[in-house]
């Protein structure tokens, strides 16, 4: 059995990588450690954890991804005004705009169905277009500072760029949360 | 092409499958909104969520995109069974990659707090949770993982498709509902 497949050549490749994903992991477990009050005492926000964390990391690497296609099929230069680069960038933002408030209002109606939200519904809606936009544009300079870094160091951006992009999309997801939290609660 | 048409082709390709996640994942935060009480007893328990969910993702995700390119290139056959060498061994790596991973953020956790000075359960409790976690949503998910992709295959579905969205949807409900349960279980077998 070739090392593609065994339990070995598996382990190999994707041990060191796990590992140092899970230390970025632990830095966002410790920001919501810290805010650990504040998340019992509104478990609205609790509910909106996993989704931001998620949407972050969804947004960035559906970005990577074309990107690296654009990249590999020779459609994209670095530069500022290229169409690809620029019209995805767009896209990224408006996405977030479009899913944010939704993702606010569905996390609300949800606890409300089963207990108190604890925070009026305009507070939520508020708290996640915040976080969403601000994550769109951070998930935008990551993305694509991590696509030239794969391009600078002859790496293949389809290896390297998604699971980094994903990762630390999930630790400023956390942290933008959290910004937003403080800045409007 | 320009950056409008561009940036309207892929908001078109990408708002179905986000809303789908967003979806799944509010429903996750339901269940991680559930465990208030479990929060509050167990500390460190959600410093570790984040690790516990990104390695979900990472490893079954993997596992869905090996399994989708071994597909194309005819290395395994599309049937569910453990007797095909390859995707035994695709399918235990990531079982073990998955549990090993968890339990290793676990004892990194409980370091982390200790060194910081924050309040900390036990470690035995924190790596039992991880332990039972990483077993219980490793059989869920990598049945999940394994079974669409195959019967995805044999309908004439992209397997490399199918297995990105599987995962980022019912991989952190299925975490957070086996973190759930095992926490209950560990602190009802007195470990809180």
């Amino acid at each position: 059995m070739e090392s593609h497949f065994s339990v070995r050549g598996i382990t190999r490749t994707m041990l060191p990588l796990l590992l140092a994903l899970t230390v970025i992991e632990l830095g966002s477990g410790l920001v919501l450690d810290t805010v650990q009050g504040t998340l019992l005492d509104y478990p609205t926000l609790l509910v909106l954890v996993p989704v931001t964390i998620g949407m972050a990391g969804n947004l960035g690497s559906i970005l990577a991804a074309r990107l690296s296609t654009a990249f590999h099929l020779g459609l994209l230069s670095f530069d500022p005004t290229d169409d690809q680069l620029g019209g995805n960038a767009v896209a990224t933002v408006v996405l977030a705009v479009t899913l944010f408030p939704l993702v606010g209002a569905g996390a609300w109606g949800l606890e409300w169905v089963v207990a108190d939200p604890a925070l009026p519904l305009g507070t939520v809606v508020l708290i996640a277009l915040t976080s969403g936009v601000a994550l769109a544009v951070l998930a935008v300079l990551v993305t694509v500072v991590t696509t030239y870094g794969a391009y600078r160091f002859e790496l293949d951006p389809d290896d390297v760029v998604i699971p980094i992009v994903t990762n630390v999309c999930d630790v400023l997801g956390v942290i933008v949360l959290f910004g937003a939290v403080w800045a409007i609660v | 092409m320009t950056v409008r048409e561009v940036a309207v082709g892929a908001y078109r390709e990408a708002l179905p499958i986000l809303l789908v996640s967003a979806t799944g994942g509010l429903f996750a935060g339901l269940v991680l909104g559930g465990m208030e009480a479990e929060i509050a007893q167990v500390p460190g328990l959600l410093l570790l969520v984040p690790a516990i969910l990104a390695t979900r993702g990472n490893v079954y995700g993997s596992l869905g995109a090996r399994l989708g390119s071994a597909l194309h290139q005819g290395l395994i056959d599309p049937a569910v069974t453990l007797r095909d060498d390859r995707l035994r061994g695709a399918v235990v790596a990531a079982l073990l990659n998955g549990i090993l991973v968890s339990v290793i953020a676990a004892v990194l956790a409980v370091g982390l707090l200790r060194f910081l000075g924050r309040p900390v359960a036990p470690l035995p409790t924190l790596v039992g949770i991880t332990f039972l976690t990483g077993i219980l949503s490793g059989i869920l998910l990598t049945t999940a993982v394994v079974t669409v992709v195959v019967v995805g295959y044999r309908r004439g579905l992209n397997p490399d498709t199918l297995a990105g969205p599987v995962v980022t949807t019912t991989g952190d409900l299925v975490g957070l509902a086996t973190l759930l349960f095992a926490t209950r279980l560990i602190v009802w077998l007195g470990g809180g």
